[in-house]
């Protein structure tokens, strides 16, 4: 904890994301409007008293919006990662404790699913399927399990050779129990660090496919697609540009700062 | 000494400069309101989004292949700025008594911008091949209904039509005339010259940098005189905020703008009002809510005129083109002799609504929506990935939840989007638009016959008296009476309502003010319709290594 | 070591018939076809011809037998034509009968993708090297964190804001560079030098902004691999033997940490045909990543298909000289193949 406190780079990772996890949690309790209230008469207002970080193309309350779009960059964060680490997890401790021909076959999926463009099997599923926040997510969750299962099954074959493993399976344990109980819970360190990398990622993506029109549809707001919106009047309504691009940019800051953190608190290496 | 002169002289020199400088800024300035005569030469940078895929129109199907084609080929005829017919490649036409045979008299004189003599031999050529079956052309239906065409001597073209066909003028108006002696031997599917073509019109191909622009230049032997730019270059920028900044930072001079740039942008930016124009032309298209009319309970009357109603049109216009459009009542184009000025647009009248509602069975529930035998008035909006479509629907979603209509929207890529649902019948309700050409048959997209998978009546209408004034509409040639008769179509249209009317928007345009001869405000015809006739003053002109 | 390059060798044909038929399966999964664009739509335009156009291109054949039909001409090196793109190359440039070339659409795209991705890994390579030693050797000061700092921030701005404000403030508030495109309007008339600066010019904006996020990585892994490194025994003793610090640093330990970046080459490979479709849009730069972004909304099967093969082929050669260089750089398994 005072290693934590200490290392001023993942404190800082920390603050950040705890101040946008409340304001999403909040948001339906400190928004001044309904982020989905258009008003024609107060197009495209600069921040004022009425509207402190401004209007959009239909009126609507920007600040209000970014509340609820903290929401959606949260969720599709934490779902995708959270996909993308289960998938890995399992991936990965079946082909690091198996070894032998599973672990190549393992391997050589992971080679093929890499070489597949992920925006390409996103287009494919968002036309395919209703083009919903769900579906990016689980979109982005299959695409992205791959790194996990690496790091996962580096973890497994280094491990298996300690001496309590080697216990564990002379006393007959099975195998389940030994992934479970000793393996895995060894392993959580580079998983806990590259899921939290994870969420900075996701949130980037999401705005990448706000860019090209795939991403978080009409009408809910997402800081991609208040970006996007405005990036044809970035001199002029500048507001709509400012205020989403800090909030992506401090959110992918702070996550890459405690995931980077943590890695150096809990690597057994850096002491 | 010498130091003390060396001193001196710089700082006169630079006195100098300074002066120089700031008397060409402020020249430049006042140069921009300065009134000039026509000059010659200059260069014309424009921005496009895509890249044109192949300059022989027929086959092309994209608008920037049509747009570069416009400048380089001809049709026999062509719309003059009132948007009445006028000669091109021929020089005056015929229609016969029985009024199934045109005779096109086509000018002496004319020649390819490689010197070949351009007859009726061309127009025959290229009449074949569009009709040709092994030609991969998606227009062809048109020039299929001559039965037959023939060349009486090398400046007469007459076709024949089995019955007469109101529209043909209008299709002769897009058909471009290709040159037989360059395409008798080639396959017009691959060949060549759809990247290195050869026309007769104001300009030919000087250079095409795939992916990056295309460069014309004058062609000399023009069919149509001299143009007064001598170089049309279009930069090819597939992001519109690019566009813009590059049009501030004075690299291009034209680009296509939305509503929120016309409106707010450059109001708020006197540096760039100074030098470069606002124009906006009324398009030839309309945004429209379409209704399943198979599905319940779009088949109701009653539902569909109270959703129509319900929705407020003038809202729609001020949010989002912030006023830039206008309201219609029927499928043409305000200003035109099709569009009927007695009908008037839906008013808004919410209460009108709920009253049609109730009529047809609906009542409202406990949670404030409308049910009727137990279901909930429900249903989505479908449309494509189109900024101005996508805000439509959000704003109608709005007003239709305020009479208890739960409305919810799903945008989709335009592939999957015809693929999936169009062509299939399966939505409630689309927000699309049609981009009409001027002849007001509207038979494609209106008549009974025409519901089939892939064709246009996609929406399922079906009316005899329609049908009846659409197959009448095709075969009358008198204006007058053809005008009557699509009169009363749209009158039926607006009452039956299987579409709902939004808006007909402006094409807004930001060109700079090097460019002169801009008609200000634009004809019927629009403000591109002279842009031969443009010029660029030399005073204004860029610098230019190679200047022509 | 023989064998087991020879096993690898010998996968990766079924695994790219492997892929190549999950790609073309998946590519038919989403609805519609080259018939179905925009233009499509045009009230003028009869549903015949576009049918007739789907036999052209086998469209309506069973996915099965339509990529029996790709399989055998890409056994021969086939890539085909465009639908899309009236019919021209996918690969490589073909001649007519008249003799006129029409360049290939990969032909024209992958060199401009593949100068702006070498520009790019020199880039971060160069640079994250330099950042990574400087925050390794002074480790958790604030030269250390602000490197981390720094490095963070680039990878964490969103690319097409960022571009649009550089390209802002680089070619309209001032006039340093160009905004958009690949060559100035006068290129053809510029000496081969001016020719070579006005494409470095154009470039630059792309190159950083793409660079930016790809520092992060790099230079976290330099460093993370320096302290390792810095802290093992043969330092210490190399130190105690009063070497040089700068010598120590700079020829011992970095040597061994540049070692583990090989295999990074070697994943990166793949990556190096592939443009950001984002990049290229708003720097308006025709590249691979446009093109496949172009293929995949109008449904040109042949070029999406032959693209995935083209990264398919490099992302197996790329792994497999990443698994090779891993097992290289880790002494343990190098001295047991010289001994």
């Amino acid at each position: 904890m005072k290693k934590f406190i200490g290392n001023s780079l993942a404190l800082t990772g920390l603050i950040i994301i705890t101040t946008v996890l409340l304001a999403a949690i909040l948001a339906p309790i400190i928004s001044p409007y309904d982020p989905n209230f258009i008003d024609i008469d107060s197009i495209l207002i600069a921040p004022s008293y009425d509207h402190i970080m401004g209007t959009d193309g239909l009126g609507r309350d920007v600040f209000s919006r970014m509340l609820y779009g903290a929401q959606i960059s949260l969720l599709v964060g934490f779902v995708a990662v959270g996909i993308s680490t289960g998938i890995g997890i399992i991936l990965g401790s079946i082909a690091g404790f198996y070894r032998g021909w599973i672990d190549s076959f393992i391997m050589r999926i992971v080679d093929v699913v890499l070489s597949i463009p992920s925006f390409f099997l996103i287009l494919a599923v968002i036309a395919f399927l209703t083009p919903s926040i769900w579906n990016i997510m689980i979109v982005i969750g299959l695409t992205s399990w791959m790194g996990v299962t690496r790091l996962v099954r580096a973890e497994f074959l280094s491990l298996r050779g300690r001496e309590y493993v080697m216990a564990s399976e002379a006393m007959g344990s099975s195998d389940i129990k030994i992934i479970l109980l000793h393996l895995l819970p060894n392993s959580m360190t580079p998983i806990i660090v590259s899921s939290v990398l994870g969420i900075a990622s996701a949130v980037l993506v999401e705005s990448g496919l706000s860019f090209l029109g795939l991403g978080v549809q009409a009408p809910t707001a997402s800081w991609g697609n208040i970006l996007t919106d405005g990036k044809e009047y970035i001199q002029f309504a500048w507001w709509l540009s400012l205020f989403p691009g800090l909030a992506i940019l401090l959110t992918v800051l702070g996550y890459n700062l405690l995931g980077e953190g943590l890695r150096d608190i809990l690597d057994p290496k850096n002491k | 000494m010498y130091y003390k002169n060396i001193n001196q002289h710089s700082f006169i020199l630079f006195f100098c400069l300074l002066l120089i400088s700031c008397g060409q800024d402020n020249s430049i300035q006042s140069n921009y309101q300065n009134h000039y005569d026509k000059e010659d030469g200059g260069r014309l940078i424009n921005a496009m989004t895509g890249e044109p895929s192949n300059l022989i129109a027929m086959i092309a199907g994209d608008s920037a292949s049509s747009a570069i084609a416009n400048n380089i080929f001809n049709s026999l005829l062509k719309y003059d700025e009132s948007l009445n017919y006028s000669p091109e490649i021929a020089k005056s036409w015929n229609v016969s008594n029985n009024q199934k045979t045109i005779t096109f008299k086509i000018r002496k004189g004319l020649y390819w911008a490689d010197g070949e003599k351009l007859t009726s031999r061309d127009v025959m050529f290229t009449w074949k091949l569009v009709t040709d079956p092994n030609t991969r052309t998606p227009y062809a239906s048109d020039y299929q209904l001559v039965k037959k065409a023939s060349t009486p001597d090398p400046y007469t073209f007459r076709v024949t039509y089995e019955e007469s066909y109101a529209p043909a003028l209008d299709t002769w108006t897009a058909l471009h005339i290709l040159p037989e002696h360059l395409l008798k031997n080639e396959d017009i599917n691959s060949t060549y010259f759809s990247r290195k073509p050869i026309g007769s019109n104001y300009y030919k191909l000087d250079d095409w940098k795939s992916g990056q622009q295309v460069s014309l230049t004058r062609n000399p032997l023009s069919i149509n005189g001299k143009a007064n730019i001598n170089n049309l270059i279009s930069r090819i920028i597939p992001d519109t905020s690019s566009q813009f900044l590059e049009l501030t930072a004075d690299n291009i001079d034209l680009m296509n703008i939305n509503p929120i740039q016309f409106q707010r942008v450059f109001p708020s930016r006197k540096d760039l009002r100074d030098k470069i124009g606002l124009y906006k032309e009324l398009g030839n298209g309309y945004t429209y809510l379409g209704f399943n009319l198979k599905k319940e309970p779009f088949n109701d009357k009653r539902v569909r005129r109270a959703l129509n109603f319900a929705i407020d049109k003038n809202e729609i216009i001020k949010g989002v083109l912030l006023g830039l459009g206008e309201p219609l009542s029927s499928p043409y184009k305000p200003g035109t002799r099709w569009n009927n000025t007695k009908l008037k647009p839906y008013p808004y009248d919410s209460k009108k609504a709920l009253v049609l509602l109730n009529e047809a069975g609906y009542k409202k529930n406990k949670d404030g929506l409308l049910e009727k035998n137990g279901e909930v008035l429900r249903f989505e909006i479908l449309t494509n990935q189109n900024k101005q479509r996508e805000m439509t629907a959000v704003i109608i979603q709005r007003r239709l939840k305020e009479i208890g209509v739960d409305v919810s929207i799903r945008v989709i890529e335009w592939a999957s989007f015809i693929n999936q649902f169009i062509k299939t019948g399966d939505f409630d309700v689309v927000v699309l638009g049609w981009s009409l050409s001027l002849d007001p048959d509207q038979y494609n997209i209106w008549h009974s016959t025409q519901q089939g998978p892939g064709q246009f009546n996609f929406l399922g209408y079906e009316n005899k008296r329609v049908d009846n004034l659409l197959e009448r509409g095709r075969l009358e040639l008198d204006v007058i009476k053809r005008e009557k008769i699509y009169h009363e179509f749209s009158n039926i249209l607006l009452e039956d309502s299987p579409i709902v009317f939004l808006y007909a928007g402006y094409g807004l345009s930001a060109i700079n003010n090097r460019v002169r001869g801009i008609k200000k405000p634009s004809p019927p015809a629009g403000i591109y319709h002279n842009s031969y006739d443009w010029f660029i003053p030399k005073i204004l002109r860029r610098n230019e290594i190679s200047d022509i | 070591m023989i064998t087991y390059l020879i096993k690898r060798i010998l996968w990766m044909l079924p695994m790219l018939i492997g892929i190549s038929l999950i790609s073309f399966f998946i590519m038919h999964l989403a609805p519609g076809d080259v018939t179905s664009t925009e233009a499509s739509f045009n009230p003028k335009a009869s549903e015949e011809s576009r049918q007739k156009l789907r036999e052209i291109y086998n469209l309506d054949k069973p996915v099965i037998v339509q990529y029996g039909l790709w399989i055998k001409r890409i056994a021969q090196l086939d890539f085909g034509n465009s639908f899309a793109s009236h019919q021209r190359p996918v690969l490589w440039e073909t001649k007519d009968k008249n003799g006129n070339i029409t360049k290939g659409l990969i032909q024209e795209a992958l060199p401009i993708t593949l100068l702006i991705n070498l520009l790019g890994i020199t880039v971060i390579f160069s640079i994250s090297i330099i950042l990574g030693t400087l925050s390794a050797v002074k480790q958790n000061s604030w030269v250390d964190k602000s490197i981390t700092l720094f490095v963070f921030i680039g990878f964490a701005i969103p690319g097409f804001w960022l571009a649009l404000l550089l390209m802002y403030w680089t070619g309209v508030s001032n006039q340093w560079l160009p905004i958009s495109g690949l060559h100035s309007l006068n290129y053809e008339n510029l000496s081969l030098f001016g020719q070579f600066t006005d494409l470095m010019k154009h470039l630059f904006l792309p190159v950083f902004v793409s660079s930016l996020s790809g520092l992060a990585g790099i230079s976290l892994y330099v460093r993370n691999g320096m302290l390792e490194i810095l802290n093992q025994d043969f330092i210490t003793t190399a130190r105690s033997k009063g070497l040089n610090e700068k010598k120590i640093v700079f020829i011992h330990a970095l040597k061994n940490a540049i070692l583990p970046l090989i295999t990074i080459i070697g994943l990166s490979i793949p990556g190096l045909i592939g443009g950001s479709v984002i990049s290229e849009s708003i720097f308006a730069i025709p590249g691979m990543g446009k093109l496949f972004y172009d293929s995949v909304l109008m449904r040109d099967f042949p070029v999406i298909m032959g693209i995935l093969t083209i990264g398919s082929v490099l992302t197996l050669i790329g792994n497999l000289i990443a698994d090779l260089g891993y097992a290289w750089a880790d002494p343990r398994i190098r001295k047991g193949i010289t001994k």
